[in-house]
């Protein structure tokens, strides 16, 4: 037997070996050129299949490596400690705990039954209708409103990481005088000052706010402007395109060129987006034949993930790229065309675009990405109209958010705060000291402010400077409303009383104008009352999460001729310099979602990075730089300069250098203090979303960076299948073409006949758009742990359900494909076999079963799990000491302790519920009843999940589709959980090119 | 050949034996001391107010859903607000010294906190609907709820409990108009049992499965 010695001692000394392995392009280049066929790859380390990489993942996968650091003493040390400490808390009796029934009973309420509640939650301003889910009064869990337009039943993950905000402990607790706590009252006291000294005519006072569209807000607005003439409301939107005049119709588009606009990911439709554009995905749809999407975009983004055809080129060329197709397509206005500074074929690669567009008049759709110009979307609209995609495929409307006045800027805020004319500055829910542009210098301004009053979620930055700081009501604790991004009006109503004391906007608004009306429940029945007169239209408007008919009217706009700004015509100021590209992080936006827990650690999308913003760079330059993924470097920019480390990003345009926005946060809380990079520092209010003129300087530190995409490599084998359109009409099984055993698997183990049900879930790849949201649903719903950034580097995250992405092809261009991997609930599980408690089990409706409180952690299940699904809980990861995070927990579902396995389980708990309901109604449980929280968020529809075994579900259908693959079938595992290959449709011409 | 042990040696080794047996007899002492049964049966709970189920149920003659509302639909069975106690204690007894805390909370507006009698481990997720659906009557795990005049656990309601129901339910089981009944007996509960499990639908192995009650 090898002594623990010898183990630990290796363990050191291979530590100490294993360096971060690097990717080297001139090995990835061999690689490629001498694979035939596709080659598929999850990272360019991988890629590259350098020495330094095996024995990397030789080392770093197993998990224990790092843990072993503790000498052999103090091992047997900590374990007969802990030994005696278990011996001794088995001998109590179970403490004694209590039952607290209400005074007077809740009307509806029925005990230990959850209850639903249709409010929306506002992202940038735009309403997304939800379902919320109350249990006991505790919200939840949030669920999409089918009949919201923005939702449709769906959500996307800022929406489920609601909750967790909502119940943050790092929430602002109290009403802070200058630092000191103080009250509602002595603030409400000094608030009647101050209106007294803003009299009459209100100068010196702004108010500086998000994107405002509920009506409620607006009106006050509008009441309070007319009160105080010289008052002036100013509009702060970090990460966002507030004025938004038109939306899309996807569902319509056959041909969609897009350039740069990741509109999969819009915060105001995006969900309502995904759902539009995967209808059309359809291979097989006789009605809707696939639609085809071309992509011109700087960095990889989800959208350009979803592409046939994709352009890595910087925002410049793709300005140049969008005149070059307005003269293809007939719209003059550029007097020179600037030169494109790639070296792909990109004349021919538009001509086949232009011309794909131009058969399908009216069935097509230019979208110009929000992070352009506004010229280019002139531009874009001049292209649609050219097409004859106005309302079709591209709808106008009258503008749904509140129009921002001629000087309701931030930068006209800082020069009158500047010019000293700034007496009282009212922040509503923004946080400017942290994501104001810097070249505002808003922190200085402010000195000059003599009465800042600022109204948050959070004791932020902004607050630490304020001379009163008042929490606010979260979205779930108050009343009000928002419209969507058609302009369909919602009614948000409180889950709860607020936890925290806070007061809504509109509170205080109606407060500082001196409305008898304080009450926001009052002051929002007050506005609607022409359209919801009494209780019933009140009612059903509450029920539904809708107000009927009050989608904003469509317009026909007379397209303006585009005309070329000088700066982007005149193409001699390029020089060496790389461009600088700003973007909101994939996962924490703008930096508001920083605290939050689950968002921090959900991989963003594209690189798979936990925890962190690096800045991402092209294989290219990482080459010429000699830059590995880690390595810290120094941006230069206009006399700035920020320090960060690097990712290589396949795909990225070759000299633009991405930095995402939202982290280096100094007051979030706990969880986002000091994560990451400040972006900010070198952003400037003339050019929000990208900046020529950049250099990178390498320092030779380097910064450890927590990724999930190393971690459970499944080598190679033929896990994600692709196919072509033309080869899929020739061939509908192509997916399985290759696979080498009949159906069922041969198996020595018996059959097991599944007794009523056999549940089974299968997973679209071709609507899938990698987005994550299932990862954050279920976290949600089954009282997943968050790790950590430490935890998450030793490849221990404990999601459910992760996102794998593979990418294909050349660096420089990847195609590149999600695949969302829940448990697969095997039929023959390899889990089972190895356990010795019987602790992972199987049901007799094809469940593998974990049974926690059996498990007593030796892992042979994790390891003998061939899709690496189970999660281990090395430490005591779930708080079970914070109030408020118990609060938000799932009571239907055990929180794990310290030392158990935990994994995926097709959300037992609602099936169980389903069970009961119609046990109990002495039916069969019907078709949809079931419908799993991955299942539930997925935009895109990717997910369906039923009884397999009853040929006329919805998850029967599609498992009978040619399409349908096991993954890993030559195991033998017969898994329950499979896949529906995915379908490109390239067109003929570009195949091969792009 | 002197002696080896001197005399007041086996004195020591008596000590000795004695010793032993003290500390293993304070030791198996300590231990049935201390490790009490998690789940004691019988012993009456104390609660705020000393509630008698004998006197509601027993005397009067209150129907178990009166104040448990939601034992049909719920996985709780729900303990009744105050507002359900002052239907009749508005008028009964509202001078009593022992309702005084009852009669505090429905002025002050704060809420009694009962002290549980029965309860299950958090990885245990017991759902009392599908029970009464399926013709478990209430006394089958809760005793003669009726001769108690404080309430207390009937039952052990431990792993093995459980599972000697849902192993043989057929031994348990009353027709659905009896679940509620105190005082219910089967004539032949071999013969009613087997019937009412075809009757209600029991799929007996789902019953034993890991998954029925841990989640």
């Amino acid at each position: 037997m090898p002594s623990i010695d010898k183990t630990i001692d290796q363990a050191r000394v291979d530590l100490g070996a294993a360096t971060a392995p690097v990717f080297d392009p001139q090995a990835a280049r061999e690689r490629l050129a001498k694979a035939q066929g596709p080659v598929f790859w999850r990272s360019l380390e991988e890629l590259s299949d350098s020495d330094g990489f095996r024995q990397w993942l030789r080392q770093q996968h197993p998990q224990l490596a790092e843990t072993l650091r503790m000498d052999r003493r103090g091992f047997l040390k900590l374990l007969g400690a802990s030994l005696a400490l278990a011996g001794l808390a088995g001998c109590s009796r179970p403490p004694q705990t209590q039952i607290v029934p209400y005074v007077h009973g809740v009307p509806g309420q029925t005990a230990g039954l959850p209850r639903f509640f249709a409010t929306a939650l506002v992202q940038q301003g735009y309403a997304q209708g939800v379902l919320a889910e109350s249990n006991m009064g505790r919200p939840t869990k949030i669920e999409g409103n089918p009949s919201h337009p923005a939702s449709l039943g769906a959500t996307d993950i800022f929406a489920q990481a609601a909750v967790l905000q909502l119940w943050d402990p790092d929430r602002s607790h109290a009403v802070m005088h200058r630092g000191v706590t103080s009250t509602w009252d002595a603030f409400d006291a000094a608030l009647l000052t101050r209106r007294t000294r803003l009299q009459p005519d209100g100068a010196g006072l702004h108010i500086l706010s998000g994107n405002i569209t509920s009506p409620t807000l607006s009106a006050q607005l509008d009441a309070l402007l007319k009160q105080f003439p010289r008052a002036r409301w100013h509009m702060h939107e970090p990460a966002g395109v507030p004025t938004r005049s038109m939306y899309y119709r996807l569902d319509r588009a056959q041909i969609i060129l897009s350039l740069d606009g990741d509109f999969l990911t819009d915060p105001a439709a995006g969900v309502r987006y995904a759902r539009d554009f995967a209808a059309r995905r359809k291979p097989d749809d006789p009605a809707h034949p696939m639609s085809r999407l071309y992509i011109a975009e700087s960095t990889p983004s989800l959208t350009g993930s979803m592409a046939d055809h994709r352009l890595p080129l910087s925002s410049r060329d793709i300005q140049s790229l969008a005149w070059r197709l307005a003269r293809r397509l007939g719209v003059s206005g550029a007097t020179a065309l600037p030169a494109l500074d790639t070296e792909l074929n990109v004349e021919h690669w538009l001509d086949v675009a232009a011309d794909d567009l131009k058969k399908h008049h009216g069935q097509s759709l230019v979208v110009v990405g929000t992070t352009q110009p506004a010229w280019m979307h002139d531009l874009g609209d001049t292209l649609n109209a050219t097409l004859g995609n106005h309302g079709r495929t591209m709808v106008h409307i009258h503008n749904v958010a509140r129009p921002p006045d001629g000087d309701g800027t931030l930068p006209a805020l800082a020069a009158a705060m500047h010019a000293g004319s700034v007496d009282t500055l009212l922040v509503l829910d923004s946080n400017p000291v942290y994501d104001a542009p810097t070249d505002l210098d808003f922190n200085t301004a402010l000195d000059r402010v003599p009465h800042l009053i600022h109204l948050g979620l959070y004791r932020d930055e902004t607050a630490r400077r304020a001379e009163w700081h008042l929490p606010m009501a979260h979205a779930l604790e108050s009343w009000g409303d928002a419209r969507a991004f058609d302009g369909t009006a919602s009614l948000i109503q409180p889950l709860i009383a607020p936890l925290y004391d806070g007061r809504t906007a509109s509170e205080l608004l109606a407060r500082l104008r001196g409305d008898e009306t304080h009450d926001a429940h009052a002051l929002v029945r007050r506005q609607w009352r022409d359209k919801l007169p009494d209780e019933a239209h009140w009612n059903a408007a509450l029920q539904s999460g809708v107000i009927p008919h009050t989608a904003a009217s469509t317009h026909h706009p007379d397209a303006s001729p585009p005309h070329m700004p000088a700066d982007t015509a005149d193409a001699s100021n390029r020089d060496d310099a790389l461009e600088l590209l700003f973007r909101p992080d994939p996962t924490i936006g703008d930096g508001r979602w920083a605290n939050n827990g689950w968002l921090q650690e959900l991989p963003k999308p594209l690189t798979h990075l936990t925890w962190d913003n690096p800045a991402l760079i092209s294989p290219a330059l990482a080459e010429q730089y000699r830059l590995a993924n880690g390595d810290v470097v120094e941006l230069h920019i206009d006399g700035r300069r920020l320090r960060l480390p690097v990712w290589i990003m396949p795909g990225q345009a070759p000299r633009s250098v991405t930095v995402h926005l939202g982290y280096g946060r100094r007051a979030a809380g706990h969880v986002g203090n000091g994560q990451g990079f400040d972006a900010y520092a070198l952003r400037t209010s003339k050019h929000p979303w990208s900046m020529q003129g950049l250099k990178i300087e390498k320092t030779g530190e380097h910064y450890p960076l927590a990724d999930t995409q190393h971690h459970f490599n499944m080598e190679g084998r033929n896990l994600l299948r692709v196919g072509t359109l033309d080869e899929y009409e020739y061939n509908p099984a192509f997916a399985t073409a290759d696979d080498k055993f009949p159906d069922p698997t041969p198996s020595l183990y018996p059959d097991r006949p599944f007794d009523k049900y056999s549940w089974g879930m299968s997973i679209d790849l071709n609507a899938c758009i990698g987005c994550g949201a299932c990862t954050i649903a279920c976290q949600a719903e089954n009282n997943i742990p968050v790790v950590g950034k430490d935890q998450v580097r030793r490849g221990r995250e404990m999601h459910w359900i992760r996102v794998d992405r593979y990418f294909e092809g050349d660096p420089a261009n990847p195609r590149n494909y999600p695949q969302p991997v829940p448990c697969m609930m095997c039929e023959h599980a390899p889990c089972e076999m190895v356990c010795p408690v019987d602790a992972t089990v199987h049901d007799s409706e094809g469940l593998n079963v974990q049974v926690y409180n059996r498990c007593v952690g030796t892992r042979f299940c994790s390891n003998n799990c061939p899709y690496k699904v189970r999660r281990f809980n090395f430490l005591q990861y779930a708080d079970k000491t914070t109030e408020a995070l118990m609060a938000q927990r799932n009571p239907e579902v055990s929180v794990r302790r310290r030392g158990v396995m935990e994994k995926c389980t097709y959300c037992i708990q609602r099936i169980e519920n389903a069970h009961i309901t119609a046990d109990r109604e002495g039916r069969r449980i019907a078709d949809g009843e079931v419908v799993t929280a991955c299942q539930a968020v997925c935009g895109a529809k990717a997910i369906s999940f039923g009884d397999q075994g009853d040929p006329d579900t919805k998850v029967s259908e599609a498992k009978a589709s040619p399409r349908d693959y096991s993954m890993l079938k030559e195991l033998g595992t017969r898994p329950h959980t499979t896949y529906m290959a995915r379908v490109r449709n390239p067109h003929p011409d570009l195949e091969g090119r792009s | 050949m002197s002696q080896l042990f001197p005399p007041s040696f086996g004195f020591y080794v008596r000590l000795a034996l004695i010793a032993i047996v003290v500390l293993v007899t304070a030791g198996f002492l300590a231990w049935r001391g201390l490790t009490d049964a998690p789940n004691v049966v019988d012993e009456p709970i104390e609660q705020p107010v000393p509630f008698s189920h004998k006197h509601h149920v027993g005397d009067d003659g209150i129907a178990c859903r009166y104040c448990h509302t939601s034992v049909e639909t719920s996985k709780f069975a729900g303990i009744p607000p105050i507002s359900t106690c002052m239907t009749c204690h508005s008028q009964l007894y509202t001078n009593q010294p022992v309702l005084a805390p009852l009669v505090a909370s429905w002025t002050s507006g704060k809420p009694l906190h009962w002290n549980r009698v029965n309860r299950v481990p958090d990885f245990v997720f017991f759902n009392h609907s599908i029970h009464i659906a399926k013709g478990v009557g209430c006394v089958s795990c809760h005793g003669r709820i009726d001769k108690m005049p404080l309430t207390r656990r009937a039952a052990p309601l431990t792993m093995q409990w459980c599972l000697s129901c849902h192993r043989n339910p057929e031994k348990h089981l009353r027709p659905r108009a009896y679940v509620f009944d105190m005082r219910w007996k089967a004539k032949n509960q071999e013969v009613l049992g087997k019937r009412l499990v075809r009757e209600y639908h029991i799929d007996k192995a789902k019953l034993t499965e890991c998954s029925t009650c841990h989640r």
